[in-house]
């Protein structure tokens, strides 16, 4: 046994652990998130009472149209949704992006009231009060955004508001690409 | 802000409207809560979790264990839905071998490396290294002197 | 001008702070008396300088000078003055400033009661100390400066977060503190030593009253933490494996080791180069601690001020200090002088085998708390996977560990030095094992039959306090109880007192019953053997918060037994709920309460919880840390540490 090498292993384990903790914090890594298993699986299912008023209610054959879908859970008591708002406005009228919205955890008048203010970008437009459904779909809050392929598997997943950059560099090419 | 949610309402982690009917579910329910991991806080179980993502998750897991499901299909539920990363207790893996076995082999290497040093008896100071050829020279050349 | 006044003396502190971690070092190294001379004067000037700044931040909190930028994000006007006493270090600037005084006042406190170190030992501890210092300093003077002016001062501050004013959570961090840089001087000693050459006896002696003291602060430290979570949460849970509960653990268990580990230095002259090496590690993870706390790479509950700046700053700073420890310690350690090899010579069966084996066994204690807390990071990083790790994983790991640990705590005492045997031993402690199995049994039987390991930790608690005493007792049958010294007396309390927090924690958490019930204004529920009523709930006005306060009765075959009065705070400030529970203990179990959410129907949701043994949680280790402070005060480690021999003295360089 090599003494010398035993002398040194402190040493070491420093130098393994300062390594990783300097990718960490240079990664910009963020702690918080907790990933998503929902990535390249077939959609989970979906099935919500219409937001909307004399709409028919949500089914998962909505997801199955042989186009790219977008399905994005709000509410209107939340704050980030406000922020992303605008983008999905965006995708809806200029690029004429199928949207699925769900209100999670939001009385429909309010939610209603909401997009009616703001403009509505909602091609199909859900509700799941209790939060039953979105626990389904792995959902940890709002906003959360996942892109559904024209397979029905879910591409992506976003556990925040989508910003522009996530439009232009992730979103809208997937979905051109799926067309 | 939602870190904020899981901590600051502490009298809401489990409410009495949650709770089942029969004793002995809802201590199963209890025991599962106990160690499912709330999405949106840090390091709480959805037990203690005052979120309220822990509370449908609370809910799921009564729904679950009503319909009869075994408590190892309601852990099953929860990771189908969100991944290893909903379990306190990571699943002993290929990739959680380290965290799991690390600390055991830390004490079976360094408690072999003690025992064996315990029962080296004092030795007698090795013999000193062969000479080199340089060595050797010179002492030929003091020889020869 | 009382926040200049603190810049400039935290700025003239760091100009004294690198005077004293060099000259005096240089003087060691050239053998010349005046350069060491300077290191006391500057460790005493530079303390004096820390405490004044202090002072002044202070001042600017107590006064509520709201153009210091730091007041306003911390402080509010109508905040109680203990809180905003407290509020000084109860945000990142003002915490490091905390943590810098400290690290100061340790340093003074080496310079005043070291009179007895070689000059050369000293000026290389007090220079190593400053080192240290320079380094937070610099840290608070360019990254986290308290004393920033904001100009307009707005009209009044943020205040603190509500769950901080808390009496417990006031004093938790200075004691937490205490601990974590009380272990800088054990690391400035271990650097000193390597410099030197030299570990022996007498270096041993030195430094275990350090060692000790910053243990015992430590221990009260994470008790109070622990306690405040206790109360303060709401549901009774005492310990999370949170990051932060794990990273002040760590640091204890290394301490732990090394006070274990400086015995046998002390004893048999053994066992050095580990014992320096415990010594910087102890230190390295209460700097670590501080990393994971404040960088962010790790999310808790508790974390503050996560800033990546920040984060690169400490961990370029844990590198040099532990990756400056370290490496010297792989270049100096082989070299020191061993009688008999690295791990000296020891039976297995002896006292000092014993106390190895309890460094191995608190060691993989410590690796198992680093590698839960820190495997999700690297998992995260090297493939992407998200993993948890929390109380179950633990309980699974951990708690097998101590099972040895506790085993062997109450023979290793019983066992003599050099060489023992262990039938003896195992003989008087028949007595006790046969009682610890029969609680075991007891528990099982009477209290919960399915807990089953629950009552076997029971069965280990009741073993560690009878075999403690035991030995206790033994020892004072041959008549040495007059003789016998501090430091085995502090011994017997911290062993006993480790049994008591077992005792108290397994029997908190497998035995305690809960009512969580929406009760009407005047409804009772039966609560165990007690009936709970709810008689009233009423509007309260604090100081900076308005409450609802609840009136529950508690009473035991028809007569009232006791009332608990929860409230649900509302910080006016915040806009933020807090929940104050109410506890009534008679220290073998705790009424515990909070109130929640009130209803339309008029129901308000209570939870009621009895705690058995919970108050000897924070008992036990208040013990513990007082058997700590009885072996500190041992004389011979006050007047009797040996001066080196004669021929041991000359210089080893």
């Amino acid at each position: 046994m090599n003494n010398r090498v035993l002398y040194l292993l402190p040493l070491l384990t420093l130098a393994v652990m300062a390594g990783f903790f300097g990718w960490s914090l240079l990664s910009g890594r963020d702690p918080a998130s907790i990933g998503s298993v929902m990535v390249n699986r077939q959609a989970p299912r979906l099935a919500a009472p219409a937001l909307r008023e004399g709409e028919p209610a949500l089914t998962s054959d909505l997801l199955k149209t042989g186009k790219p879908v977008l399905v994005n859970f709000f509410a209107s008591w939340c704050t980030p949704c406000l922020a992303e708002h605008p983008l999905m406005m965006r995708l809806r009228q200029r690029e004429g992006v199928t949207i699925v919205g769900i209100a999670w955890k939001n009385k429909p008048e309010e939610a209603r009231a909401w997009l009616k203010k703001l403009g509505d970008p909602f091609t199909y437009a859900g509700t799941d009060y209790d939060g039953m459904l979105s626990l389904d779909w792995g959902l940890s809050g709002v906003p959360e955004t996942y892109l559904i392929d024209a397979a029905g598997i879910v591409r992506l997943h976003y556990h925040a508001p989508i910003t522009e950059k996530d439009l232009n560099d992730t979103i809208l090419p997937l979905l051109r690409a799926g067309k | 802000m939602l870190v904020l949610a899981c901590v600051a309402f502490p009298a809401f982690a489990v409410e009495p409207s949650e709770m089942l009917k029969d004793p002995a579910l809802e201590m199963r329910a209890r025991t599962l809560s106990r160690e499912l991991r709330c999405v949106v806080c840090q390091n709480q179980s959805i037990d203690d979790s005052a979120a309220e993502v822990a509370h449908d998750m609370r809910i799921a897991v009564r729904e679950r264990l009503t319909a009869g499901d075994s408590d190892k299909a309601v852990m099953g539920y929860m990771v189908a839905r969100y991944g290893d990363y909903v379990l306190l207790e990571p699943p002993f893996k290929p990739r959680t071998l380290v965290l799991w076995l690390g600390a055991p082999l830390v004490l079976v290497v360094a408690g072999l490396l003690l025992f064996f040093a315990a029962r080296r008896r004092p030795v007698v100071p090795a013999a000193p290294p062969p000479l080199s050829d340089t060595e050797k020279e010179r002492l030929q050349s003091l020889l020869k002197r | 001008m009382i926040p200049e006044l603190g810049h400039f003396a935290l700025i003239l502190a760091f100009a004294v702070a690198i005077v004293q971690g060099t000259l005096p070092l240089i003087g060691a190294s050239r053998g010349d008396a005046r350069l060491m001379a300077l290191g006391r004067t500057a460790a005493l000037t530079q303390a004096f300088l820390i405490l004044l700044s202090f002072g002044a931040l202070v001042q600017c909190y107590v006064v509520s000078d709201f153009s210091v930028a730091n007041v306003v994000a911390n402080s509010h006007s109508a905040k109680p003055l203990l809180y905003k006493i407290t509020g000084t270090w109860g945000n990142h600037e003002g915490s490091m400033m905390l943590w810098t005084l400290i690290l100061a006042l340790f340093g003074a406190s080496v310079a005043i009661f070291g009179a007895n170190l070689p000059d050369t030992l000293r000026s290389r501890v007090l220079s190593v100390q400053a080192l240290i210092g320079v380094g937070f300093l610099a840290f608070i003077l360019f990254t986290s400066n308290p004393f920033l002016r904001l100009s307009p001062a707005p009209l009044d501050g943020n205040g603190l977060n509500p769950v901080l004013q808390d009496p417990g959570l006031a004093f938790h961090p200075p004691m937490l503190y205490l601990g974590y840089v009380g272990f800088s001087v054990t690391y400035s000693f271990a650097i000193a030593a390597l410099l030197e050459g030299r570990v022996d006896v007498a270096w041993a002696r030195w430094v275990r009253p350090w060692t000790l003291a910053a243990w015992c602060f430590l221990t009260l430290g994470i008790a109070l933490g622990s306690w405040w979570s206790y109360y303060i949460l709401g549901w009774g849970g005492f310990w999370f494996w949170d990051p932060v509960e794990n990273a002040s653990l760590m640091p204890w268990l290394a301490g732990t080791a090394l006070l274990h580990s400086a015995v046998v230095v002390e004893k048999r002259d053994a066992l050095k180069s580990w014992t320096v090496l415990l010594a910087i590690l102890a230190f390295s993870l209460s700097l670590l601690g501080t990393f994971l706390v404040r960088s962010g790479v790790l999310t808790s509950v508790h974390a503050f001020a996560q800033d990546p700046a920040r984060g690169m700053f400490i961990l370029a700073f844990l590198i040099v200090v532990t990756g400056g420890g370290l490496a010297l310690y792989a270049w100096r350690a082989p070299k020191l002088q061993h009688a008999h090899g690295p791990w000296g010579l020891f039976q297995p069966v002896s006292r000092e085998g014993a106390l190895i084996l309890n460094n191995l066994l608190l060691c993989t204690l410590a690796v198992t708390v680093l590698l839960g807390t820190l495997y999700p990071l690297f998992l995260d990083l090297v493939s992407g996977a998200k993993v948890s790790v929390g109380p179950p994983f633990f309980n699974a790991t951990f708690v097998p560990i101590c099972a040895p640990l506790f085993a062997a705590l109450c023979v290793g005492p019983f066992l003599s030095w050099k060489r023992a045997e262990l039938g003896p031993a195992l003989a008087r402690l028949r007595a006790v094992f046969f009682a610890a199995v029969m609680a075991a049994v007891v528990a099982a039987v009477a209290i919960d039959g399915r807990a089953t390991l629950a009552a076997v930790a029971f069965g280990f608690g009741v073993w560690l306090i009878l075999g403690s005493a035991t030995e206790f007792v033994g020892r004072a049958r041959r008549g040495r109880l007059r003789t016998m010294p501090r430091s085995t007396i502090g011994m017997t309390i911290s062993h006993a007192a480790l049994g008591v927090v077992v005792l108290g924690s397994v029997a908190t958490a497998a035995w305690n019953t809960e009512l969580i019930h929406t009760m009407k204004l005047g409804e009772s529920a039966p609560f165990g053997d007690y009936t709970a009523t709810l008689v009233k709930v009423e509007p309260l006005q604090g100081p900076n918060y308005t409450a609802e306060r609840a009136t529950i009765v508690l009473s035991l075959d028809g007569k009232p037994y006791t009332t608990l009065t929860p409230e649900r705070r509302l910080f006016t400030v915040q806009r933020r709920q807090v929940s104050e529970t109410s506890i009534q203990t008679n220290l073998l179990r705790d009424l515990y309460a909070t109130l929640g959410e009130g209803d339309l129907q008029g129901g308000w949701v209570v939870r009621l919880y009895n705690n058995p043994l919970a108050p000897w949680i924070w008992l036990g280790a208040a013990l513990c840390a007082l058997g700590g402070f009885v072996s500190l005060s041992d004389r011979r480690l006050r007047i009797g540490a040996p001066k080196r021999s004669r021929v041991a003295a000359q210089p080893a360089e």
